[in-house]
């Protein structure tokens, strides 16, 4: 069954022309990483989905609700796609467990113990249980990006966007985060991942998408897609990235 | 009150016309205090920031009580003290006279504590890169610290610079005939509004441009800080 | 009588002082009622402006923003003149301490609004972004995320802001309301020493050096960091 049925997406920022009409189908418990060079449109793409951009044109289906549709209560679909971004983007003045409760409390209308129980086993799940009472900034990038991570999924979405969630961090943090990225695969959650961990991609995605100047040129399995590239220039964006 | 009445008590452009001399005069005493009493409010800030850097405390400490002080007392306050309080000791003191030393007091500190915010915000390795090389202390002050620290606290001095010449009009209360004063005076003669609403006309022209440039500068350093 | 008894007897004439404590101390009371009434009025209406102006609906918005540049331009002693000696001309009078109350809490509210609105527009998108993406709604995000944070980074321009403006209820004499500036200017001229001035002056200093001790202890506590 397909959790995202996202056909046709256009993308205009002004003359610029982001994305030329990309379809992306993401079946459930499927994890699809997509990968391209920067400026290729990936994270639009991402931040469409669950509308943080509004797309020019196109059709947008999460979970069976239309994304695109006026009558659609956008508030009440975003809580069934969890987002993680680049920058964290914790709320500073609020705890570990204030970021992963707020929307449990204020969107969910959960009582407040109701939700500290949910909270804590979020931050739970993602190995941060005895960081609860932190704020963001006593926190490392990982653990910070990890927290992120466990206020999505505490909302219990049906589909979780990564938008390069480990490219702010230093080295030796990304691997924690990237387990927890693994273990919320092997609950059988759905997921796109926009990365550059190619190594990551290679274990755990079902699906590589290659995105080059707003148009989806590739996809397939990571073994199809790293190992046998059809397209020039994918080849090139590879070539490129092995040599690294 | 029909509408016409309104515009005749407050947009009445015979009034106006009427009364443009005296107003024009008051403006151009306004302009002129202003002009006379921003650098003398500059020069007392110059001195008590520079003072507020100096290590012995027996200097440091007096200036920052003064500073404190004369940021307390309204500047009415101050205006109405010299004006209206002095004389009693037989000192006469012209309204021109009240009006410099109270600026000179007020606005000196309120620049002076813009500034001393400013020379802090100068990281100290700059100024232990320039003794390093041989400058004196007197020279790094004045040719590396209070450069960029005018640079850094740039907004604040202008906003600081709008307030003194809004403040000028409080001089129309020790009765120098400045913009407001005259404004009054010719609302008082006409008893018609129009000569008030021409002044606050005249003070919004005059001041809009400062206020849109301030706006931009806030607006860029707040964001540069986050 | 020698100069130093002759200044003594003008400045600090005990017979006299006691006579127009009381009065003093009752303008003290109005002094803080005013201020009071206008930090209230000011800051809620300058964070209403702030908040609607977040909507952004473009015509609302260039209409807030020509009404905060209108009160940072004008000199708050000539938005009270135009009240106070204006508005009778249109069949409106209200008394000094209304007039006064509303001009300057007019000013504060431009002035406020515009650091609540830079407070706001500080706070990185990605924080709205990531509140958005949990289904938050705007105004959610807005009360819950985005003003917690706004709101800090305001409290020290904030705070110095409102003691400034604070201080501006001294004007309220010129329009015959009996603050403390008021009743020292009344102790003076009837009993012609200039001793409740001296009063007047020193309550200043006790309402206000607190205050602007405390500002300057605001100023380091919440300096721009997070």
């Amino acid at each position: 069954m397909a959790i995202v049925e996202a056909t046709g997406i256009h993308k205009h920022f002004g003359a610029l022309h982001v994305l030329k009409g990309v379809d992306l189908v993401v079946q459930e418990k499927e994890l699809v990483f997509v990968i391209g060079p920067s400026g290729s449109g990936k994270s639009t793409l991402l931040r469409c989905l669950n509308r943080l951009e509004e797309p020019s044109g196109g059709a947008i289906i999460v979970d069976g609700v239309d994304m695109l549709s006026p009558r659609t209560d956008i508030n009440k679909a975003r809580q069934r796609i969890g987002m993680v971004f680049q920058s964290f983007n914790l709320y500073p003045h609020m705890t570990a467990l204030g970021n992963v409760t707020l929307a449990l409390r204020k969107v969910l209308g959960l009582p407040k113990a109701e939700a500290e129980k949910r909270g804590q086993a979020a931050l739970d799940r993602v190995h941060l249980a005895d960081r609860a009472g932190h704020f963001p900034g006593q926190l490392s990038g990982g653990q910070q990006q990890r927290v992120a991570i466990a206020r999505a999924i505490a909302l219990e979405p049906r589909v979780m966007l990564f938008d390069e969630p480990t490219s702010a961090l230093d080295p030796e943090l990304v691997g924690g985060v990237l387990e927890a990225m693994r273990e919320l695969r092997q609950d059988g959650m759905t997921m796109v991942v926009v990365s550059h961990e190619m190594a990551f991609a290679r274990a755990a995605a079902d699906r590589v998408v290659f995105m080059a100047d707003g148009a989806i040129v590739e996809q397939g399995t990571p073994d199809e897609v790293f190992g046998n590239p059809q397209h020039e220039r994918t080849k090139a964006f590879i070539g490129q990235i092995g040599r690294h | 009150m029909t509408w016409d009445d309104f515009v005749l008590a407050f947009f009445s452009w015979q009034i106006v016309s009427e009364a443009w001399p005296i107003l024009w005069d008051g403006l151009q005493r306004t302009i002129l205090m202003s002009i006379m009493v921003v650098p003398l409010g500059f020069l007392g800030g110059t001195i008590l920031a520079l003072l507020s850097t100096v290590h012995n405390p027996w200097v440091r400490w007096p200036a920052a009580v003064w500073t404190d002080v004369f940021r307390a007392l309204p500047p009415l306050v101050l205006l109405i003290f010299l004006y209206a309080g002095v004389p009693f000791t037989g000192l006469e003191i012209s309204a021109w006279g009240a009006v410099a030393i109270g600026f000179f007091l007020n606005t000196g500190s309120y620049y002076g504590e813009i500034l001393r915010a400013g020379i802090e915000s100068v990281p100290r390795g700059q100024q232990e890169a320039a003794r390093s090389t041989g400058l004196t202390r007197w020279q790094t002050m004045r040719w590396i610290v209070l450069p960029q620290a005018f640079r850094n606290v740039l907004p604040d001095l202008i906003s600081n610079t709008l307030e003194v010449v809004k403040l000028t009009s409080i001089a129309s209360v020790v009765a120098l005939p400045e913009l407001l004063f005259q404004a009054r005076q010719a609302q008082s003669v006409t008893y018609n509004a129009t000569p008030i609403v021409a002044a606050a006309v005249i003070y919004f022209i005059l001041l809009w441009p400062m206020v849109r440039v301030l706006s931009r500068l806030e607006n860029k350093a707040l964001a540069g800080r986050r | 009588m020698t100069n130093w008894e002759r200044f003594v007897d003008s400045f600090f004439n005990a017979r006299v002082a006691a006579e127009y404590f009381p009065k003093i101390v009752e303008g003290f009371w109005l002094t803080i009622v005013l201020a009071a009434c206008i930090i209230v009025t000011g800051l809620a209406a300058g964070l209403g402006l702030a908040v609607i102006r977040a909507f952004g609906l473009r015509v609302v918005n260039l209409l807030i923003i020509f009404v905060v540049d209108l009160f940072r331009a004008l000199p708050p002693l000539v938005i009270i003149a135009l009240l106070y000696f204006g508005l009778p001309a249109a069949g409106l009078s209200m008394d000094g301490f209304v007039c006064a109350w509303i001009a300057l809490a007019a000013v504060l509210m431009a002035f406020s609004e515009e650091i609540f609105w830079a407070g706001i527009t500080a706070v990185p998108k990605g924080q709205w972004e990531a509140a958005r993406s949990t289904g938050l709604g705007f105004l959610q995000t807005l009360g819950y995320v985005v003003l917690p944070q706004a709101l800090r980074m305001t409290i020290p321009p904030l705070t110095n802001r409102t003691i400034a403006i604070t201080k501006g209820t001294a004007l309220a004499s010129v329009v015959a309301v009996p603050d403390i500036l008021g009743a020292a200017n009344a102790g003076v001229s009837f009993s012609f020493n200039p001793t409740p001035l001296t009063m007047g002056a020193a309550a200043y200093l006790v309402l206000f050096l607190p205050v602007v001790i405390f500002g300057r202890w605001v100023e380091t506590r919440f300096a721009w960091k997070r």
